[in-house]
């Protein structure tokens, strides 16, 4: 018998469900230490050398020159610098409001409760890149302003999840023995409710890192993010549509965002199968 | 001067807004407790015994309407704060759950919750007194190696220890009423005379009123005083626990004491109680047990029997005199 021979790959005992959070936290762990200390590399984003314009990519310039010299991957690593922040920060923002206020909603009710969730529904039913854009819009451009309005389109998936976890986790029994040792409200509510609705949030975030780096990215692709200067990627991607013929200019920052949201999703599935008994 | 009773209750009456219309679960219940007292509370499930007991320490969610009369040492409790209430909920009145693993947080050690219902009630404990109490309670019910056993997980005790920690949590603010609801339906049988023991010599050692909710009645025999039996949310039957078991004034009382089993081997079949307690909506106009009643006659069916007073004894039955008479027939001819 002849053994068929096969391609080994090393995965260093790591299987098919862990291998792809490996992977995910390989690619997040770049950009996160390319976002913390790309400032301090031997790099020259804001310098224009109009000389070496439009270069496609070789050794010297791996991935190119844009239209004004500047270098695509020195300018995409420092990318990271605005991407990854504004993703960790609008996520964070949003989970924290939106499990605040469904936790709330559920917790309490009444019409206050129903208020919230009927705001909640108004927005979702929005397109989120639509209603980001307005608000971002009637805020002004700006990197901020961009972060503000994705935690408006946000927060309502956060407040939804949170207040169905807290309905169901509210009716448990610990919960009334709880209220039958004489703990009040917002004790209950802290103590013995919230700290059992966590984890499909946790989950949900890691999943949304990536939606809202993509997000961040349409926003200053349309104008209405980062402004040109910055190496953003959606404002480096917009840069370079405008030159087909010149098309690593936007392959860097595209290729940089394909790569982080994938990493992303890939630790958020890893995340849902550790966390969650109910998926397979 | 005699002191107000430890717990009086009048009329309680218990309705759930459904989309059905308004259900009555509790349908106007007398009950009384004094200090040191046990009271058997005793029915099948949906007889609205724990619901009932419930209504005392308010924990009925918002849609349930509560009305008549709950007096706690003279003071009524239907209408009083949320704030009062909290005061006395797991300090002058505590409970215990039936299942002990659902009913503690899962994301707390037994100590941290058990700290927590001491801390409720007194913000003065250090953390080092709270611990102190803490292991102190856990010895008193009778948890080996306390000291250790209170930095572990609700799920790393098994279901007896579990209820016992339950029962420790529940005396943790020396309470003077203790309400249990079938504090031992959920444990295997040869932890359940355990955790009965505790519960009697803890009851006993602190003079406790304790209103124990089972649906058996070897429970209620082993450590009741009186008896109340309750059918389809009213109470049928008011007994000392003695005349209870020796002359039951009610056919559903005796229908359930046919249906224990007896060591004697004097019965050969179990008897059971055909058919199933009517549903809130469909309750007959007349006596609710008549359908499954042996003796029911037309009156049954027509005229809601009163609870009244036969021979020691409380019976909400038509028949209750000759039902007495038949059983101390019977006693006779022994």
């Amino acid at each position: 018998m002849i053994a068929s021979p096969r391609l080994r790959i090393p995965t260093f005992g790591l299987t098919g469900g862990t291998l792809p959070v490996a992977l995910g936290l390989l690619v997040i762990t770049f950009w996160v230490v390319a976002a913390a200390t790309v400032q301090l590399w031997p790099l020259d984003p804001p310098l224009e050398m109009v000389a070496r314009r439009l270069q496609p990519p070789s050794a010297e310039h791996w991935l190119g020159t844009d239209a004004l010299g500047r270098d695509v991957l020195s300018r995409t690593l420092h990318g990271a610098r605005f991407s990854i922040p504004i993703a960790v920060l609008v996520v964070v923002a949003a989970a924290l409001i939106g499990s605040l206020l469904g936790a709330l909603s559920g917790f309490f009710g009444g019409i206050l409760g129903a208020a919230v969730m009927r705001l909640v529904d108004v927005t979702l039913a929005f397109p989120p890149i639509l209603l980001a854009m307005a608000v971002a819009a009637s805020l002004g451009p700006g990197l901020e302003n961009a972060a503000i309005a994705m935690v408006v389109v946000w927060w309502p998936l956060y407040a939804r999840l949170m207040r169905a976890q807290v309905l169901e986790v509210r009716e448990r029994e610990h919960v009334e023995a709880a209220v039958a040792a004489g703990a009040g409200p917002i004790r209950t509510l802290f103590v013995h409710v919230l700290p059992l609705c966590w984890t499909p949030v946790m989950v949900n975030a890691t999943m949304d890192f990536g939606q809202v780096v993509l997000l961040a990215a349409s926003l200053s692709f349309i104008g209405l993010g980062a402004t040109p200067p910055t190496p953003e990627w959606g404002a480096m991607i917009s840069d370079g549509a405008r030159s087909f013929y010149h098309w690593w200019i936007a392959f860097g920052p595209g290729f940089a965002i394909f790569v982080v949201v994938l990493g992303f999703n890939f630790v958020g599935d890893g995340l849902r199968d550790l966390l969650d008994p109910r998926t397979d | 001067m005699s002191e107000p009773a430890l717990l009086e209750v009048r009329d309680l009456r218990v309705s759930f807004k459904t989309a059905a219309g308004e259900l009555e679960a509790v349908c106007g219940v007398d009950l009384d407790l004094a200090a040191g007292e046990v009271l058997g509370v005793v029915g099948e499930s949906g007889s609205g015994k724990s619901v009932a007991l419930k209504a005392i320490m308010g924990l009925l969610p918002p849609r349930a309407r509560v009305t008549g009369s709950i007096r706690f040492r003279g003071r009524e409790l239907l209408g009083a704060s949320e704030r009062e209430m909290r005061r006395l909920r797991g300090g002058r009145i505590a409970l215990i759950f039936q299942d002990p693993l659902t009913a503690f947080n899962p994301m707390l050690t037994i100590g941290d919750q058990i700290a927590e219902m001491l801390m409720l009630h007194d913000r003065s404990l250090s953390r080092a007194q709270l611990r102190a109490r803490t292991v102190e309670l856990l010895e008193l019910v009778s948890i080996p190696e306390p000291s250790s056993r209170i930095d572990q997980y609700p799920h790393e005790f098994s279901g007896g220890m579990r209820q016992r920690a339950m029962i420790a949590m529940a005396v943790a603010n020396r309470p003077e009423l203790l309400i249990a609801d079938e504090p031992t339906t959920a444990l295997d049988v040869t932890v359940q005379a355990q955790i009965l023991d505790v519960l009697r010599d803890l009851q006993r050692e602190l003079d406790i009123g304790l209103a124990l909710v089972t649906h058996d009645l070897g429970v209620v025999a082993g450590m009741a005083h009186r008896v109340s039996v309750m059918y389809s949310g009213r109470i049928v039957e008011h007994a000392a626990v003695d005349d209870l078991f020796a002359a039951p004034r009610h056919p559903y009382t005796r229908a359930l004491l046919a249906s224990i089993p007896r060591l004697d081997g004097a019965r050969a079949r179990l008897a059971s109680i055909d058919g199933s307690p009517p549903s809130l909506a469909g309750r007959p106009p007349g006596c609710a047990f008549a359908p499954r009643c042996l003796m029911s006659a037309a009156v049954c069916r027509s005229e809601r029997p009163a609870l009244r007073p036969v021979g020691g004894s409380r019976s909400a039955c038509h028949f209750a005199e000759q039902l007495g008479a038949r059983t101390e027939e019977a006693e006779a001819l022994r």
